[in-house]
């Protein structure tokens, strides 16, 4: 077990893998990031995916280009960003119940749609993904796509965004302190969805990896909780983009070790055990970090203007 | 006399079935503090909030420098030069004192902030108009005293030239609001005007120009202050002459509660107590004097049973007490929190469940199910009794006003679940700023209540910021500063000299 | 716009609230049903005919309804003390597994005891399988902060993994041939049927009668006083004495208890063994449950058979026309959402300016 274990991990391919798994979750984790800094929870997530998984798919089946795929998928992840944006801001409805009605409703619309655009397909259509990229020099990077260059050029993006810019300040203000975002002549209404919005589009570029990229169809419950996953690595990044991708590396390196395990140790241990490995580590990697977690202090507090 | 800079006419603001403010017109001149008096509800704070943009009048219109100023937009407002010192901090604790000062100044989509430029400027300003600050402190670490120079600060930088302020001096040391005065002349001097809202006389008439005075929402006199009389304006403002609390002879009696060298370990510098000792006595009302934020937080929360001490006790009626607000109930402690919203009540819940919150599982339940009847008929006497003013014992908690919230918040801690409330003693009052943002009429209701109590033989803590309300109630008088508690002393061996002083730490040494 | 509070409730508006939700949701998804290019007014006469126009109808609407009003329960009362279990679905599945575990296992575990006993030890187990798995969220929340709502999430992908074990594993029926099907209940282990030749069976008394004791509880009771205390404003109510801490922990285990027992049921009324595809996700749907019923017990029960007729509808509608069966869960989803609106408009109302 051992020496599979050492062997895995001089293993290019190896890390290609853990690169390549933790691609949806760098996009999913980033987005869900914006929204929580401006203070909005968007459980939406985990519907949001499957819908910017379906129609940037759908798009591309279409006859679309696959970027014309991705923008779509953004398009949709915006427009479910949007409600959930209206719902929680300027009508302050609970950011809990409403997450979960997105995650239920982009779902099921994406699954109606599914079935309405190919009622009697028995196999999954499929496309053409993105190809791999060749000729970039480093081991890691060679059977990645342009997706995941572009998930790994949004960290420094979105980190430069919030703390460099005033954007990213006004970001920062309406999570901590929507009241003094107002004095200051802030619309904290429309900072607030905006955040939403470009952080759900983002959530839907993350299910477009999947289908566009990862594999070459949509099949049902193929975000499988990387959503949630998501949500959890938030907290664990301690809202910051540097370390949101070091917590999708590393809980992309659990995921691609069990993979290998479950290879590699043919049967002893039940397949179910391994796959459970990342839940079980989201849940420990919560608790290990919610002591010192420094929340921004207006997550989950509607806010009313001239309520304060 | 020059244009005025601003033109209030005719501002109407109802919420509901309340009129906040009724047809007010209102100018300001350059170079004036004009204040803003009226008691607590009379529609200060309303009427520069839409002045500010925070709310959208019913009727009426604002004119700025000549022009007409949109309603309900703060930006508005800050690019007409108007800035806002806020009754509450605006500040996000998270982030630097720059961060804050800079939010908004810039254009959103710039691809990087200028930083710099902003510390220098920052800089400037705050040496020009005598504000110490250090741009690169987290707020979370600021005085009161400093937060507010960050929040004047953070107007100046914009070049307001119209500054508001909201209740400044309700958070700071009598020697803190001396020196927030002496900026305030240093700015109207600059050309500057001020708008200073307050409900202390004193005050008003030393700093300002000029005195708009407010009642239940209507603008009842403007004058000048110089030569005005106290006497007129406290008229004015309360509109009838309110009798104040009498104590009612009564006799000392025992020690009831006893802090001995109580340590208290926050995790924030208010919620700190390095070694309080006090001992409260029945038939006594003891205060303790200082500016918020300096461990009355924890003091409140370990007598109510909020939380415990790190080290030392805390004994009521010679038992020491758990960090357990039922025992402290159980054990005669009336309680009245400083949040009446948040923590007093439970908004969602009925007034008859608010009611009997202390004691549901005793007297007004039994064997786990609730005595509806019983409890019904108490919150129905406590209502009459205490005058609770609403929608009746059904309706939720949340639409009472803020005096008929805090009767009901007195009365169910003065009262103990009994239906003979005249009979019923606590053995302790713990009351925190219990007449906070009140009108004068419920104030004296809630100190006459107070007094009553200690008259049966109550022991009373009242900690309060106010202190007018100090030196009307207590009988003795401590001051709290970074955590310590000086000596109490009796109000009468108090200067309000020394008060200012020990409130700033300076007499903390000698009378520790 | 924005939002001006009421000066006081307007009740009219919280009794036409939901039925407002229901009209708008049957709208917008008369769009859903018009884009697949069926004829919208037969579809909705074959999803209410399909739910509630026969005396089958109303059998399978009932039967469907029964774990729903179990899971909108569970979601209801933990909800009413702020505390959002999402994991009913995981908690349904271990119930279910218990159930199987000590109902199905019994005779090669060696333990034979008479029927009404095994019975409720298999009840038992199951609500307390539900109960333990919620009790790693509530500590994690109530010892270290950590919201309930992920760590509920994640634990039904783990339930389900561990349940694909099981009946991959020990309690596999040998006789499936290869299908993941666990071992059958004891045949006297099963819930009689109510109703001769349908498959409503008698859970759907043991669902309604916990609804009516979660409502008296709530109502009546000390500890309901703790439960809506805490869910309206959990400071205060720790000011006034409640023990805020117990409170959170006794709701969530009776939250996870009752979505165990949805399990059980569901496996001792329905097939009597535990597939992995019991659950249509019975869990989440309760909570669409819950919110539709503002969180009253009694409402629970009303909601439920509303989204189970939905949700059966759906299906005999589907075989007619060119509809997906999807359109349910398209019209349970948006429901959720309506209704959140709608009871804003009890308490505000909306201001264009």
């Amino acid at each position: 077990m051992l020496d599979a274990l050492a062997a895995m991990l001089g293993n290019a391919d190896f890390w290609a893998a853990v690169l390549r798994i933790a691609t949806p979750l760098i996009f999913g984790t980033l987005g869900v990031l914006l929204c929580e800094r401006a203070g909005v929870l968007n459980l939406g997530i985990e519907g949001i995916m499957v819908a910017g998984a379906f129609t940037g798919w759908l798009a591309v089946h279409a006859g679309a280009g696959l970027w014309t795929g991705v923008l779509v998928a953004a398009a949709t992840g915006a427009a479910f960003g949007l409600l959930h944006g209206v719902l929680t801001v300027p009508l302050a409805l609970s950011q809990h119940v409403s997450g979960l009605g997105i995650t239920m409703f982009a779902s099921s619309v994406a699954y109606y749609a599914y079935r309405v655009s190919f009622p009697n397909v028995t196999t999954p259509p499929t496309i053409v993904p993105f190809a791999e990229m060749r000729g970039l020099g480093l081991p890691i990077l060679a059977g990645q796509t342009s997706l995941t260059l572009l998930a790994l050029a949004l960290v420094p993006l979105i980190a430069w965004i919030l703390m460099r810019t005033p954007l990213g300040l006004a970001i920062r203000m309406v999570g901590e302190n929507p009241a003094a975002a107002e004095g200051q002549g802030l619309d904290v209404v429309a900072v607030r969805v905006g955040a939403v919005v470009a952080g759900s589009a983002l959530m839907g570029v993350g299910g477009a990896f999947l289908t566009l990229s990862a594999f070459n169809a949509f099949f049902f419950n193929m975000v499988n909780g990387r959503g949630w996953i998501c949500v959890a690595l938030v907290v664990f990044a301690g809202w910051r983009p540097g370390k949101a991708l070091a917590g999708a590396l590393l809980f992309a390196f659990f995921d691609a070790m069990q993979l290998r395990l479950q290879q590699a140790d043919a049967g002893a241990v039940p397949y179910q055990a391994w796959l459970m490995l990342p839940y079980v580590l989201s849940i420990l990697a919560l608790v290990a970090v919610a002591r010192r977690a420094t929340y921004p202090q207006a997550l989950m507090k509607p806010w009313r203007k001239g309520e304060r | 006399m020059t244009d005025p800079v601003l033109r209030l006419s005719g501002i109407t603001k109802r919420f509901g079935t309340l009129v906040a403010n009724d047809g007010i017109t209102i100018d300001l001149a350059r170079g004036e503090i004009l204040a803003l008096l009226g008691e607590n509800g009379a529609g200060k704070s309303t009427l520069v909030s839409i002045l500010f943009g925070h709310y959208v009048a019913d009727e009426g219109a604002i004119e700025a420098f000549g022009r007409p100023l949109p309603p309900g937009d703060p930006a508005a407002a800050l690019a007409a030069g108007i800035g806002m010192v806020h009754q509450h901090s605006t500040l996000a604790d998270n982030l630097s004192v720059l961060d804050n000062v800079m939010l908004g100044t810039e254009p959103l989509w710039r691809p990087l902030s200028r930083r710099r430029e902003g510390r220098a400027r920052l800089l400037d300003t705050a040496r020009r108009f005598g504000l110490s600050l250090d741009p690169d402190a987290r707020v979370a670490r600021l005085s009161v005293g400093e937060r507010q120079r960050v929040e004047i600060a953070k107007a100046l930088y914009r070049d307001a030239r119209v500054l508001i302020l909201d209740e400044p001096t309700a958070v700071l040391a009598p020697q803190e609001s001396e020196a927030l005065f002496a900026t305030l002349r240093g700015l109207v001097a600059g050309g500057l005007s001020v708008i200073f809202i307050s409900h202390k006389l004193d005050e008003v008439v030393r700093v300002s120009d000029r005195i708009a005075v407010l009642r239940h929402g209507k603008l009842v006199a403007t004058l000048p202050a110089r030569g005005a009389s106290k006497a007129s304006l406290a008229e004015a403002m309360v509109g009838r002459p309110v009798p104040p609390p009498v104590a009612k002879p009564h006799a000392r009696g025992d020690t009831v509660c006893v802090i001995d060298r109580v340590v208290v370990q926050g995790e924030r510098d208010a919620e700190r107590l390095h070694g309080v000792s006090l001992a409260l006595r029945a038939g006594e009302i003891s205060a303790i004097a200082g500016v918020s934020g300096n461990g009355q937080a924890a003091l409140i929360d370990l007598l109510c049973g909020l939380r415990g001490a790190d080290m030392g006790t805390v004994t009521l009626g010679g038992r020491t007490m758990p960090a357990d607000p039922q025992a402290w109930i159980v054990a005669g402690a009336a309680r009245i929190p400083g949040d009446r919203r948040d923590v007093g009540t439970i908004g969602d819940l009925p007034v008859w469940e608010n009611a009997i919150a202390e004691r549901y599982r005793r007297p007004f339940a039994s064997g786990g199910i609730v005595r509806r009847h019983a409890a019904r008929a108490f919150a129905r006497s406590l209502v009459d009794r205490y005058d609770v003013r609403g929608g009746g014992i059904d309706a939720p908690a949340r639409t009472l006003s803020g005096g008929n919230m805090q009767k009901l918040i007195v009365g169910r801690a003065l009262s103990g679940g009994s239906g003979h409330a005249d009979r019923y003693v606590p053995t302790l009052i713990v009351a925190n700023q219990p007449t906070w943002g009140l009108d004068a009429g419920s104030l004296a209701w809630v100190h006459q209540q107070i007094l009553d109590a200690c008259a049966r033989g109550a022991a009373v803590l009242l900690v309060s910021e106010d202190l007018d309300e100090i030196l009307a109630l207590a009988d003795r008088v401590a001051v709290m500063h970074a955590g310590r508690l000086s000596q109490a002393r009796p109000a009468s061996a108090w200067t309000l000299a020394e008060l200012g002083l020990a409130m700033a730490g300076e007499g903390a040494r000698d009378a520790a | 716009m924005r939002l001006e509070a009421r000066a006081s409730l307007s009740p009219a508006m919280a009794i036409a609230a939901p039925f407002m939700a229901v009209a708008l949701t049957l709208a917008v998804a008369a769009l859903f049903v018009a884009w697949a290019g069926a004829p919208v007014g037969r579809t909705y006469a074959l999803i209410f005919e399909g739910g509630f126009g026969s005396r089958f109808a109303w059998s399978e609407t009932l039967t469907r309804a029964t774990p729903l009003m179990l899971t909108g329960l569970a979601a209801a009362i933990a909800f009413r003390a702020h505390l959002y279990n999402i994991g009913a679905e995981g908690q349904l599945y271990a119930g279910a597994l218990a159930a199987v575990a000590v109902g199905g296992l019994h005779g090669g575990a060696g333990f034979d005891l008479p029927a009404p006993v095994l019975f409720a030890a298999m009840m038992a187990a199951a609500a307390l399988a539900g109960a333990v798995l919620m009790a790693l969220p509530a500590f994690a929340k109530t010892r270290f902060g950590v919201d309930e709502v992920v760590t509920t999430l994640l634990l039904n992908f783990i339930v389900l993994l561990f349940v694909s074990m099981m009946l991959d594993g020990p309690m596999k029926d040998p006789t499936a041939m290869g299908w993941p099907q666990s071992v059958a209940l004891k045949e006297e282990l099963e819930l009689p049927k109510l109703v001769e030749r349908t498959r409503v069976h008698a859970g759907l008394l043991i669902a309604v009668a916990l609804a009516a004791l979660a409502w008296a509880v709530l109502r009546l009771t000390t500890f309901g006083f703790e439960v809506r205390a805490v869910g309206a404003n959990a400071r205060a109510a720790r000011f006034a004495g409640v023990p805020v801490t117990r409170t959170l922990v006794v709701v969530a285990l009776a939250s996870g208890a009752v979505a165990g027992l949805a399990g059980a049921i569901e496996v001792a009324g329905r097939a009597g063994y535990l597939t992995l595809d019991m659950s249509p996700g019975y869990g989440y749907t309760g909570i669409v449950i819950a919110m539709l019923a503002g969180l009253h017990p009694l409402g629970v029960v009303a909601a439920a058979i509303f989204v189970a007729g939905v949700l059966v509808g759906a299906d005999s509608m589907s075989r007619a026309v060119a509809v997906p069966t999807y359109i349910a869960d398209v019209i349970v989803a948006f429901a959720l959402l309506a209704m959140l609106v709608a009871t804003l408009s009890a308490r505000f109302r909306l201001r264009w300016r």
